[in-house]
């Protein structure tokens, strides 16, 4: 009987800097023929017309027009992560391509980051961890304060899954919870985790002692906290960015936490990442700024990877897509 | 009410490093004739008699034999803070004083470290922070990763207090919660955080994800975290201790870490605070140590002084003493342990 061949699925690389992760190779080998862009190049005539599926790992390999022209049976692209504003997602469904992304997997750490670093940044742990091994440090100063987090303001940007999940949290820390999405959340959601509706952003950032974005890259998100959205904020408040770095209008903030309009800040996502090492950013006092680890867990990239080979068997096997993302009107 | 007419309380001194903070002056002022130690020393003979009460704010003024003997008025000794192992409870007790302490105003702000710790730790967002700022950053790599907090088993060692609002606040984080304290909680209370009683610490060793400690240094605390504990933690498992550095031997945990016994720990309190700058936990690569700021908030800190003014006044008013610390003798051994009326 002839054994019938995987399915040929197009990646960026394995391992390195921005490939397919080392660990996950034997699992994804058990359901597909792995073909790097590399081999890809070296072989076009005879792969462009076996690959199926595009495994997209940290946004490559890119989906442009050269790729997808030379693609024709491609069906299905699957991403890594909950966000898609690195597609055009216009471009490939007018290929006829399906797109799938994990914005299940993703959200437990991802929330679990917005609240790792509002507590980093009140506590100001990282200076204090630098104070705690420094050659100078003689002594521990007793006028040395941080913000208390317990019973403070919260106000969430953005209340989908991973926004719903840092409210869960925050509750368990006595935390006032308000929040501004494109639609209220239904009163049982609401009541759950005691979260109050904003309709009117400025009514959020006027009350909120820490305020976290938790929205999509969207045309309408795009520099959604610029210059008149920071001012809006108390002095004493910090903006935590936990969405992507072009919600945030980057000079306005620099300028905003020079000037003490805002208190502090503290981001998983900066634009362009990483930011250039000149970047006035990279300077300020009163910044903590990661590495855009949000959802960097052994355990969410395990479950990241699962999700798109469960999309990619879905699409080529005709079955409905789990986690299809619907193509712009 | 004239100064002279209120009640004399003792402290170290205002401001500087380990002084009563500036800020809570004026609160003291209104209840008590502030009096620090230069002045008391300076002025013995007048002062002796007005002390009737000593605030303690970073284990300062340091209390003996020499200086309870040259207060004969004194009633009470407030600690700002709950943790009293630098006092001498017998010596004190054998004079007649009442010690008070603040364990409602600190537990807040230190459930809230510890999750900091846990949080920070397991997403190594120290590292995270120096790779976004390095200048040799050119990209950010994929195969960097931390551990998951939603999900992961918390072995919380100590469930008092504060131990109980860690439980509250990781079970929002879908942690499954073990515990291990002298007595086991009310059987609502367990529910109500999902925590799951470990009468023998080895269990709740074994099986924990992050273990953190929130007990009091007492005899039978001290050093209680040993070789042989750290060698029954799972080698993916991370120490976290927020409650006093003596509890942990010092020179066990090194090894482990260094070896691979435990993955990591996340220390707000080692001994002595600081460590000297040569000593082998500041060289490790999966440590974060943090200067002991478990209730170092502008909020936590002003509600120590609020509660140690209250104690104080209770006790000089005659009535009910909110914290009162009791020194418990036992039979067996003759040592005293520390016990909290809640």
């Amino acid at each position: 009987m002839e054994e019938q061949e995987l399915p040929y699925v197009l990646i960026a690389t394995i391992g390195g800097i921005d490939g397919v992760l080392e660990d996950h190779v034997e699992f994804l080998k058990k359901h597909f023929n792995l073909i790097t862009m590399k081999q890809f190049h070296e072989h076009k005539s005879h792969l462009s017309e076996k690959i199926k599926a595009i495994y997209m790992w940290w946004n490559k390999p890119v989906a442009n027009q050269e790729l997808l022209s030379s693609l024709p049976n491609l069906k299905v692209i699957a991403t890594g992560g909950a966000g898609v504003d690195h597609l055009d997602l216009k471009l490939i469904s007018s290929f006829g391509v399906k797109v799938a992304n994990t914005p299940f997997a993703v959200s437990n750490a991802t929330a679990d980051m917005g609240m790792a670093l509002m507590l980093a940044s009140a506590r100001r742990i990282v200076e204090g961890c630098q104070i705690a091994v420094s050659p100078n440090t003689e002594y521990f100063a007793a006028d040395w304060m941080g913000d208390e987090v317990t019973g403070a303001t919260l106000g969430i940007i953005g209340m989908g899954r991973i926004g719903y999940k840092v409210a869960q949290r925050a509750k368990a820390f006595e935390m006032k919870i308000l929040y501004h999405n494109r639609s209220q959340r239904k009163e049982e959601e609401e009541q759950a985790v005691g979260a109050i509706y904003c309709k009117n952003i400025d009514d959020l950032l006027l009350q909120s002692d820490f305020v976290m974005l938790c929205v999509n890259l969207t045309p309408q998100t795009e520099k959604l906290i610029g210059k008149k959205e920071l001012e809006m904020m108390k002095p004493t408040a910090t903006l935590i960015n936990i969405s992507r770095g072009l919600v945030v209008d980057q000079d306005a903030l620099v300028e905003a936490l020079q000037n003490g309009v805002i208190k502090a800040a503290a981001l998983d996502v900066t634009y362009p990442e990483p930011l250039p090492r000149n970047h006035p950013l990279l300077t300020l006092k009163n910044i903590i700024i990661t590495p855009h680890v949000g959802g960097s867990t052994t355990k969410s990239c395990r479950l990241m990877m699962e999700n798109m080979v469960e999309s990619i068997l879905a699409t080529l096997n005709g079955l409905p897509i789990p986690n299809e993302v619907n193509p712009p009107k | 009410m004239a100064k002279q007419e209120q009640p004399g309380l003792l402290i170290h001194e205002i401001g500087g490093v380990d002084g009563v903070l500036e800020g809570h002056v004026e609160l003291l002022k209104k209840h008590f004739h502030l009096i620090t130690m230069k002045e008391f020393l300076e002025n013995k003979k007048r002062l002796n008699e007005k002390i009737k009460s000593v605030f303690i704010h970073e284990c300062k003024p340091v209390i003996d034999r020499e200086l309870l003997q040259s207060l004969p008025h004194l009633k009470v000794i407030a600690n700002s803070g709950v943790g009293v192992d630098h006092l001498d409870l017998k010596l004190i007790a054998s004079f007649g004083i009442k010690v008070t302490n603040t364990p409602h105003a600190v537990s807040d702000s230190t459930a809230d470290i510890g999750m900091a710790l846990m949080l920070a730790s397991a997403r190594r967002l120290v590292e995270g922070c120096q790779i976004s700022v390095s200048p040799q950053t050119e990209h950010f790599a994929a195969d960097w990763l931390g551990d998951e907090v939603t999900g992961a088993t918390l072995g919380i060692i100590g469930m008092g207090s504060i131990g109980y609002k860690v439980a509250k606040r990781a079970k929002a984080f879908e942690m499954k919660i073990l515990y291990h304290n002298r007595n086991q909680r009310k059987e609502e209370e367990e529910k109500a955080v999902g925590a799951c009683y470990c009468e023998k610490m080895e269990d709740l060793l074994q099986q924990s994800d992050f273990v953190m400690l929130v007990v009091n240094l007492t005899p039978q605390t001290f050093r209680f975290i040993g070789k042989r504990e750290l060698e029954l933690m799972k080698p993916s498992a991370t120490l976290i201790n927020i409650s006093r550095g003596a509890v942990v031997d010092q020179d066990a945990l090194v090894e482990a870490l260094q070896n691979g016994t435990i993955k990591a720990a996340a220390l707000d309190v080692t001994y002595p605070e600081p460590l000297p700058r040569d000593h082998s936990l500041l060289k490790l690569k999966n440590i974060i140590i943090t200067p002991h700021i478990g209730t170092a908030t502008v909020q936590a800190t002003r509600k120590m002084t609020e509660e140690a003014v209250a104690n104080i006044l209770a006790v000089l008013n005659g009535l009910t003493i909110p914290s009162e610390v009791i020194p418990i003798r036992c039979f067996r051994e003759h040592t005293y342990a520390l016990a909290y009326l809640l």
